[in-house]
């Protein structure tokens, strides 16, 4: 299975090897999306684990009993209007018509709560003017 | 046909204040309620305008001399490789170019996320961008090797030339294939998920003005956000595309060389774009003024989106194959609905050129005249053109 977490780490924990730890014991693969991690300071990283069920749970495990706190994440895309420059390249890939084009304006528009966060806008836009945000869910 | 106005009598209008200018948009509806004939007498210029990507661009630069001096045979901006088999300290920088380290489609598709045009776009944007030498020696260039970070204001000249810009007319491309495909002209999804058009149509410079009468080299432009000129005929220019009767081109046919001062360019009309799978291109702002000289000439910038066809391809197929064919005509109209029919199926389209910054450019361009910072020129020579029906 493949899950993307945010994971939170105390100070005293900060410096230990986990995604290390994780592919070497638990054969889970880490696929770090983001990582905020200072010396001697709370740390946070988003990732995305992929692994066999079991050993999945197993590694949630051995985290959260090193202090790890561990949240499912939740994302926001972000469309950056000053970036945008109307090509509506996106309007066709967006599944969910988040990102749309007003006619007979012609001009593209966003719209937040039809977005299914598939992802596919953002490697599809040519200028780049989408973005996903990363937030830690409850 | 008689001539209703001279160049230099809109220029000399012009510098009163008194032109009257519309954009190829606006002048739709004054056609509408007073005819050609009238609105020829009343508008002596028509302006027009398209942003999208335009991959046959490029930068000249002239990085300076250093001390001890360098002749750079080898010359990369922010790791992207620019020709500089020229004079000394003298580069080109082609918008499509990639560092040598981006693993392309070998990662496919390829997501291409800096290339030349970046490099174009942060230098307008006043960024300053790391300029790397390399040089055999000579008596006279003894250095060897040079590093510094660099700022369009500190070269010595820098100017966008691009070989092929502002295409009259093109393709609507999609895919009649099972699987996804990645072009220049964006992602096709499979069994004609959809179709994908580039050219602002009724806005469009050259579609405005079908048989070159007023645009010619020298003819002077809105470029990149600055003033440009037309160079030459673009490359791959064909005139002899086959026309519909108001003499619009059916087909991709004549493109423009262009040329402009990159110090006074902007980034809203200058943008480096990363296409999934296919490569970096440059979207650049053309505008061009139309000098309504005769009925003729305002007659051919009325054009209308519903006036305009373009065919639609199979780039799965018969576009990489070089088969030709035309899967369907249809009209800018149809395109700019969101749904085209093609062999029965609706299909949706999406137009990578942007209308609504080719209207600001056009309308830009008709400010610019209107408060007389703009005058108009006469073509120093004729593209080549055919003869109108
Ligand atoms: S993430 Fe998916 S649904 Fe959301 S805007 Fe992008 S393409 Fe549309
Ligand atoms: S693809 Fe990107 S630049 Fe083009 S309309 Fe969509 S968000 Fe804007």
């Amino acid at each position: 299975m493949k899950q993307k977490l945010v994971l939170r780490f105390p100070a005293a924990v900060v410096e230990q090897p986990f995604i290390y730890i994780l592919a070497k014991e638990y054969n889970v693969v880490a696929n770090i999306l983001k990582a905020n991690i200072n010396p001697r300071k709370e740390g946070s990283m988003v990732v995305e684990l992929t692994a066999a069920p079991e050993e999945f749970a197993t590694a949630l495990q051995f985290l959260q009993s090193r202090g790890v706190e561990v949240s499912p994440l939740e994302q926001q895309i972000i469309w950056v209007e000053e970036r945008c420059t109307q090509c509506g390249a996106c309007t066709v890939i967006c599944p969910s018509n988040a990102l749309w084009m007003q006619r007979p304006e012609m001009t593209v528009a966003f719209c937040s709560e039809k977005c299914v966060v598939c992802e596919r806008c953002l490697k599809a836009c040519p200028a780049r003017a989408v973005e996903a945000l990363y937030l830690a869910g409850e | 046909m008689t001539q209703l106005r001279t160049i230099q009598e809109i220029n000399e209008k012009i510098a009163k204040g008194q032109a009257v200018v519309m954009t190829a948009e606006e002048v739709l509806s004054l056609v509408a309620e007073h005819g050609v004939e009238e609105t020829a007498r009343r508008v002596d210029v028509v302006t027009t305008g398209t942003f999208g990507p335009m991959c046959s661009s490029g930068a000249f630069f002239n990085v300076g001399h250093t001390t001890p001096r360098m002749r750079m045979s080898k010359v990369t901006l922010n790791g992207v490789s620019a020709y500089a088999g020229l004079a000394a300290v003298d580069v080109y920088l082609g918008a499509t170019e990639i560092p040598e380290t981006d693993p392309a489609n070998s990662n496919y598709p390829g997501e291409f996320n800096y290339g030349g045009a970046h490099v174009i776009e942060d230098l307008v944007a006043g960024k300053s961008v790391l300029l790397e030498a390399e040089s055999y020696g000579t008596d006279c260039y003894p250095r060897l090797r040079y590093k510094k970070e660099i700022t369009l204001a500190e070269m010595n000249e820098a100017y966008l030339f691009n070989p092929r810009n502002a295409y009259q007319n093109y393709n609507v491309a999609v895919n009649l294939s099972d699987r996804t495909i990645y072009t220049y002209m964006g992602i096709l999804k499979p069994r004609l998920g959809n179709a994908n058009y580039c050219s602002a149509g009724q806005l469009s410079p050259l579609l405005n003005d079908p048989y070159y009468r007023t645009i010619g080299i020298g003819t002077k432009i809105f470029l990149g956000g600055g003033i440009g000129y037309v160079a030459w005929q673009g490359t791959q220019h064909n005139p002899q595309a086959p026309r519909s009767a108001n003499g619009v081109p059916r087909a991709g046919a004549g493109t423009l060389a262009l040329i402009g001062d990159l110090k006074q360019m902007q980034t809203r009309y200058v943008r480096g774009v990363s296409l999934l799978g296919y490569g970096v291109s440059l979207q650049v702002g053309v505008g061009v003024p139309i000098p309504i000289v005769d009925e003729a000439a305002l007659r051919y910038a009325a054009v209308r989106d519903e006036d305009i066809v373009a065919q639609v391809v199979d780039y799965s197929e018969a576009y990489p194959q070089g088969l030709g064919g035309s899967l369907a005509e249809v009209t800018y109209a149809e395109l700019k609905s969101g749904v085209i029919v093609v062999q029965g199926k609706e299909v949706p389209t999406a137009p990578l050129s942007s209308y609504p910054r080719a209207r600001e450019i056009a309308e830009t361009l008709k400010q610019w005249i209107v408060k007389g910072e703009f005058t108009l020129t006469e073509p120093v020579a004729a593209l080549p053109t055919v003869k109108a029906e």
